[in-house]
């Protein structure tokens, strides 16, 4: 019996490490990629014979147009502001829907339930437009606009959180004559904070990663663009993608080692997030 | 706005008379409230209050009067000026005239209808707060100060604080989009008919038939089908993989689990945009892994294993590099659940001497099924959806010439937006958003209903 199990034991662990090794090739080849001096797009080994910076170098020192710098620090704006107001609305939306009694609030829950499910690509055409009215195209505010504005339909997981907390907490301080500006500021807020570290780290790494709303709204201005939209525009361009490849792979590797460092550092956070929420639908 | 009705939970303190009746009942100032906005809240020292309802009845009216009115005509024709050469008869030459353009004419009138929306709220809520001061006068009782207001937001009125500003970026980018979206599907506006150069015109169902039943029939269904086989089995093989990848990290003994959970976590840390982006470079056809093949002679140059571009091959490969992000999204909730599943039917199972596979089959697997329905059908919604894996892999390829517009592997929502963003067929792609919502919302509604039942949970 307890033999077996040492066998079991060390099966899983084999198994699991061949897993990880095919879980980490393609991290581990875009890093390579990005030290490659030689060759194009495509070449037949994993480790470059020849090792430069120049890929890392190219990214903010070229005259072609991908202006790196820029777009990181257009990134970091864009996504410290919207990330903030994001947060900001997510819970207070969710904290409303979970605890306060109002008349709308059964309406609000199916009508947001419902609107969620239209898919978001053909919105984004009139959004587009209407930002475009609202004179607000080709600036850094559209993209904060566009990434603040749907958290008032993203609350399932933060709501999900609040309904755990237990009411009596509320009933008592309610009893001490604490007004629910004061419930939710003092007793509420605090134990919340996985949840709130949760939303941020969702609003906060969403501008990095979305190539397709910005360069709708940002279009052609390169100087505006993000990182995810210079990047991607970059290789999906037949004509560049050979060259500019170990480029795309440098850049995408000094965007996803920040961003991973993040993920690891809050992974606690993370999970608990993603556990409360899916378990409570 | 929706019409508010009384829902029995909420608290009514008092009643109200109805805002029908309470023009013939209540006093010459509220009288007035119905006709001049705010009247009642400025008579009464509720200055700011009285300020902001007089200035959105005077600023509504000049809207309306300027723009408004002309807005919601749009709608009923959406343009009737062509833009183009006119015979200017009083110069005697050609001129070139801009036209209407029939797409904002469209938005604005829709816009317009929910900013007289928002207007007749405003009004209501001016009626309201004209019947408060009244009533508080009958009363004999103190009238609310700004102070008084604002403790009562923080309190009684909460939610308007957290709700108001994002209701308000809700109904101008998505409720706005959505029937903007919605209108477009029973018009002409295709790439024929491509504002400002060219109108459009309502047309009734008429891309409904040729999505049904017309010519786009034959790309329509097809693609309708790959995209609930892809979601079924994306979503299956992510959860039964995902499921026993979690198990075998909890194996008890294993050394380094903290290791190998971020591990498979990193996955979900890096943009997606990257990581298909990564794998798309190493499955191409002259990609790394068919040059290695090649090196051992497994395949030729001339002919490479088509990962990409083989109408079979690509759906097999998007299935398998998208178990890549989806077991460990799958494997992270799973260790949530089976840390805390209760442990007593397992030994008892094992007092039985039944095998791990049994144990698992019979048991564990039931439960995490059980907890984990709502985030399956989520994630089936999701990955009907699933606009990354194909659009950054296969770009929707290899193309297929019997369909319009369409490759092999393209999903509806990958059609959509090639239909969108690159052939300019908004009507076409308005009624295929419109199908993907009935099909979503319908097999949603229905699922959490069983869901729901078999649970014991309310909704």
């Amino acid at each position: 019996m307890q033999k077996q199990k040492k066998r079991s034991v060390a099966i899983a662990q084999i198994v699991i490490s061949i897993l990880a090794f095919f879980w980490v090739i393609p991290i581990i080849f875009v890093i390579l990629q990005s030290f490659r001096a030689e060759g194009g797009q495509f070449v037949s080994y994993f480790i470059p014979k020849q090792w430069t910076f120049d890929n890392y170098a190219y990214l903010f020192t070229n005259n072609d147009g991908w202006n790196y710098g820029q777009w990181f620090l257009n990134t970091l704006f864009v996504s410290i502001v919207a990330g903030s107001i994001s947060t900001f609305l997510t819970i207070g939306v969710a904290y409303a829907l979970s605890r306060l009694q109002f008349k709308l609030k059964g309406f609000y829950l199916r009508f947001a339930l419902v609107i969620g499910m239209f898919p978001g690509f053909l919105s984004m055409i009139s959004i587009y437009y209407i930002l475009k009215a609202l004179n607000l195209t080709n600036s850094l505010w559209a993209l904060i606009i566009m990434y603040s504005y749907g958290a008032a339909l993203a609350f399932y997981v933060q709501k999900g959180f609040f309904d755990t907390i237990p009411q009596s907490l509320d009933e008592r301080a309610q009893i001490d004559g604490a007004s629910r500006w004061q419930i939710f500021r003092k007793i509420t807020l605090p134990i919340a904070k996985p949840i709130i570290v949760y939303t941020a780290l969702g609003a906060f790494t969403g501008p990095w990663m979305d190539f397709i709303f910005a360069k709708v709204v940002l279009g052609n201005n390169q100087d505006k663009w993000t990182v995810a939209v210079g990047l991607f525009t970059m290789v999906s361009a037949k004509e560049n993608a050979n060259a500019l490849f170990m480029s795309f792979a440098a850049g995408s590797v000094m965007i996803a080692i920040p961003i991973t460092i993040l993920f690891i550092w809050l992974q606690r956070f993370f999970v608990e997030g993603v556990t409360a929420g899916s378990v409570k639908g | 706005m929706a019409k508010q009705q009384k829902t029995p939970k909420v608290k009514v303190p008092a009643l109200h008379v109805p805002l029908t009746k309470l023009f013939s009942v209540a006093d010459t100032d509220t009288k007035i409230s119905y006709f001049l906005m705010g009247f009642s809240n400025l008579k009464n020292k509720q200055i700011l209050k009285g300020l902001f309802f007089l200035l959105a009845e005077i600023g509504f009216f000049v809207w309306l009067g300027l723009n408004g009115l002309k807005m919601l005509a749009g709608l009923i024709t959406l343009g009737t000026k062509t833009s183009g050469e006119q015979y200017d008869a009083k110069q005697g030459i050609y001129v070139t005239v801009a036209g209407d353009n029939s797409m904002l004419i469209l938005l604005y009138g829709l816009a317009s209808i929910l900013l007289i929306a928002l207007f007749v709220y405003a009004y209501r809520v001016n009626l309201k707060s004209a019947r408060k001061i009244w009533e508080f006068k009958q009363e004999g009782k103190k009238l609310p100060t700004l102070k008084d207001d604002w403790n009562e937001l923080l309190d009684d009125r909460l939610h308007l604080l957290f709700m108001v500003v994002p209701m308000i970026g809700i109904i101008f980018f998505t409720v706005l989009p959505i029937f903007y979206m919605i209108s477009v599907a029973f018009t002409s506006y295709d790439h024929l008919h491509l504002p400002p150069g060219h109108l459009f015109h309502w047309v009734g169902f008429s891309n409904f038939s040729n999505i049904l039943s017309g010519p786009m029939a034959s790309t329509f269904f097809p693609v309708l089908g790959w995209t609930l086989i892809w979601a079924v089995l994306a979503t299956v093989s992510s959860f039964i993989l995902g499921v026993l990848l979690a198990m075998l990290i909890n194996t008890k003994g294993l050394k380094g689990q903290k290791f190998y959970r971020t591990i498979f976590i990193l996955t979900m840390a890096i943009p997606q945009f990257i990581s298909f982006l990564v794998w798309a470079n190493m499955l191409n056809d002259q990609g790394i892994i068919n040059r290695l093949l090649e090196s051992i002679g497994l395949v030729s140059a001339s002919n490479p294993i088509h990962f990409l571009t083989g109408s079979f091959a690509a759906k097999v490969t998007v299935l398998v590099v998208n178990l890549w992000v989806g077991m460990p999204a799958t494997m992270l909730v799973t260790t949530g659940i089976l840390q805390n599943l209760s442990q007593d039917q397992v030994e008892a199972a094992q007092m039985d001497g039944a095998t791990k596979f049994q144990i698992f089959k019979n048991i564990t697997f039931p439960q995490i099924l059980f907890v984990m329905a709502p985030s399956l059908i989520q994630q089936f919604i999701g990955n009907i959806n699933n606009f990354n894996v194909i659009f950054l892999l296969t770009g929707g390829g290899p193309a297929n010439s019997d369909f319009y517009r369409a490759g092999h592997t393209d999903l509806l929502v990958t059609w959509l937006y090639n239909l969108t963003l690159n052939s300019q067929d908004y009507n076409i792609a308005s009624v295929i958003g419109i199908i993907i919502f009935i099909f979503s919302a319908g097999f949603s509604l229905l699922m959490f209903k069983r869901v729901n039942k078999l649970q014991g949970v309310n909704g």
